[in-house]
């Protein structure tokens, strides 16, 4: 499995209050949802982002609320991967659980500018940025994840666990 | 190697002798909890996978507070989706207006949680009961819904930073101040994936509003938990309320911590987080000529009795300063009803407060008291990010009750020993 479009830079700490502002949790409809994506961070994302896009950022990436709403706008929208030197542990927890490719690796979110061409490897954990043709190695997810992930979600792995 | 006390918690409820950190384990859950915004998600999937009963229905609470009494009309979904879950499998603890209270401040109250306890919730502040000397912490709605299913979740066994408290906090600080002079030192991810776990002789001095307070905000530094010991204060908090027996766990003497802090209660001062993160703190005293539009006291942090009772004794007999809104929301219906028998009620009423029901409301910008662009807010809440309480262009300071209360009455951000 891998990913491959345009980078989109974000800074260290962004919270889930930016990715998906709470004034919008009136529903739990993905599609409605993802309309508001990075909004209080950056309003242009969702008009920008196109199917596979890669979102780079810094340190304790979705910290903040236990939303899953957040892994899940950023996956609705098309985003497919996030690249993070952190990820805070219930955004990190969430996206495993619900499927949405995430990868910590500080010497590519240092180094990716916006708008970079990248392409990521979610198997090997390689990440290829191909406007500076520069790569990088991810730390590979326990195989425990690994196995949720393979199944497609934590539930869809319980159920086949029954 | 010996054991922190989560990790004792944690071998326990694995059904294992001892656990490292860093191990991956499934762990038995004594509670599962949701609230009217993450548990609609945890019911899609929940169904979506065909799950068709719950594992206990003793140990699933579900508790409308982030937006009730309902806002809209798709909070009014929301709400009903919860109750028609909650009916249908007849779980237990299910909390409806009326009878709820932030979920935070009220399983403790109600004695849901307790000594021992594994818990997990659908909200980041589910680190709370932490101080009750439980292992208990925020997931998502997935979790929750697997949770719910099965009654257990997976853990990766964190490590550990201790504090040591020691001395005696002074007059006019609290918890509150406490927890933010520690998340200023350590930062908003110093704790990131690890437990925070407070120990020391101070630990008797602090009452157990102010322990629920601490572990409340251990998120707000990245960590997994927040724990405190069992000791008589804990054991005369649980003794009338608890409806299971509480289990005690101590960490092994030769636990290994990454990191061991040492703080001296005595030398914590009332203490603010600016904009806009709970890590940018400064003592309330250096903060001058900064004004304020509203001023909120409440929250799973900081709206139990005590806090109540900091507020009213700041702002009994006074007004609250000219355009300055001061809205007052105690944490559960017990507390509301205490509030209005205690006079609290009144005495805020004629400060010029308003006084609400329980509700999360303003705290993540809900509902009850949103920012417009420009304004600035002193909040006993855990969040100042940006857009928090409303508009991106609006301020939120983190304090205390008594801060705030202080603050309110002069309409600038004031130091409570000052006033």
């Amino acid at each position: 499995m891998e990913t491959k479009g345009r980078a989109f830079k974000y800074p260290d700490n962004v919270d889930t209050d930016v990715i998906i502002p709470a004034r919008y949790l009136n529903t739990s409809d993905a599609k409605e949802l993802a309309k508001h994506c990075m909004e209080d961070i950056d309003d242009t994302y969702v008009s920008r982002v196109q199917k596979g896009d890669v979102m780079v950022a810094g340190w304790n990436f979705g910290c903040g609320s236990s939303r899953e709403h957040a892994p899940l706008v950023i996956k609705t929208c098309g985003t497919g991967c996030v690249i993070a030197k952190s990820f805070a542990r219930i955004f990190y927890r969430n996206a495993i659980n619900i499927g949405m490719p995430i990868l910590e690796c500080e010497t590519a979110a240092e180094e990716i500018s916006d708008g970079d061409e990248v392409k990521v490897d979610f198997d090997t954990g390689v990440i290829t940025n191909i406007t500076t043709g520069k790569t990088y190695k991810a730390e590979p997810f326990p195989p425990f994840i690994q196995n949720i992930i393979q199944k497609g979600g934590l539930l869809a792995s319980l159920k086949e666990g029954k | 190697m010996g054991m922190t006390m989560t990790q004792k918690i944690l071998a326990a409820h694995a059904g294992l002798e001892s656990v490292n950190a860093g191990q991956l384990i499934n762990a038995k859950l004594d509670i599962v909890l949701g609230n009217d915004i993450t548990t609609p998600v945890a019911i899609n999937e929940f169904k979506k996978s065909g799950f068709d009963s719950v594992f206990n229905k003793d140990k699933i609470a579900i508790v409308l507070d982030h937006f009730v009494p309902n806002k809209d009309i798709k909070a009014a979904e929301q709400s009903k989706q919860c109750r028609e879950f909650a009916n249908l499998h007849s779980v237990s603890h299910f909390y409806d207006v009326g009878k709820m209270g932030i979920e935070h401040a009220l399983l403790p109250e109600q004695g849901v949680v307790t000594a021992g306890d594994c818990i997990i919730g659908a909200d980041s502040h589910t680190c709370t009961y932490g101080a009750l000397g439980a292992f208990s912490t925020g997931v998502g709605s997935t979790d929750m819904a697997a949770g719910m299913a099965t009654g257990m979740a997976w853990f990766k066994v964190p490590s550990a930073i201790k504090f040591v408290l020691k001395g005696k906090l002074s007059p006019m600080c609290s918890g509150k101040d406490v927890i933010l002079t520690v998340i200023g030192m350590i930062g908003v991810d110093g704790a990131l994936y690890r437990s925070m776990e407070f120990t020391g002789e101070g630990v008797a001095s602090l009452s157990m509003d102010d322990r629920l307070c601490i572990c409340n905000m251990a998120i707000e530094a990245g960590a997994k938990n927040g724990i405190f010991p069992v000791d008589h204060i804990t054991m005369k908090y649980m003794e009338s309320r608890c409806e299971r027996t509480p289990v005690i766990y101590e960490a092994d003497e030769d636990a290994e911590y990454e990191r061991v802090i040492e703080i001296d209660l005595s030398k914590i001062v009332p203490t603010v987080a600016c904009p806009h993160l709970p890590e940018n703190t400064r003592p309330a005293s250096e903060l001058k000529n900064i004004k304020i539009d509203q001023v909120g006291i409440g929250s799973c942090t900081n709206g139990r009795m005590e806090d109540m009772e900091t507020a009213y004794n700041i702002l009994k007999g006074k007004k609250i300063a000219d355009n300055v809104r001061c809205i007052i929301i105690p944490g559960t219906m017990q507390i509301l009803r205490e509030c209005v028998e205690r006079g609290y009620v009144t005495a805020f009423i004629d400060a010029g407060a308003v006084v609400s029901t329980p509700t999360c409301g303003p705290c993540l910008g809900g509902y009850m008291g949103i920012l417009a662009a420009g304004e600035r807010c002193i909040a006993t809440t855990n969040r100042n990010f940006v857009g928090r309480m409303g508009h991106v262009e609006s301020e939120v300071y983190l304090a205390s009750p008594a801060t705030a209360a202080a603050s309110a009455v002069t309409g600038y951000i004031t130091d409570p020993t000052e006033a």
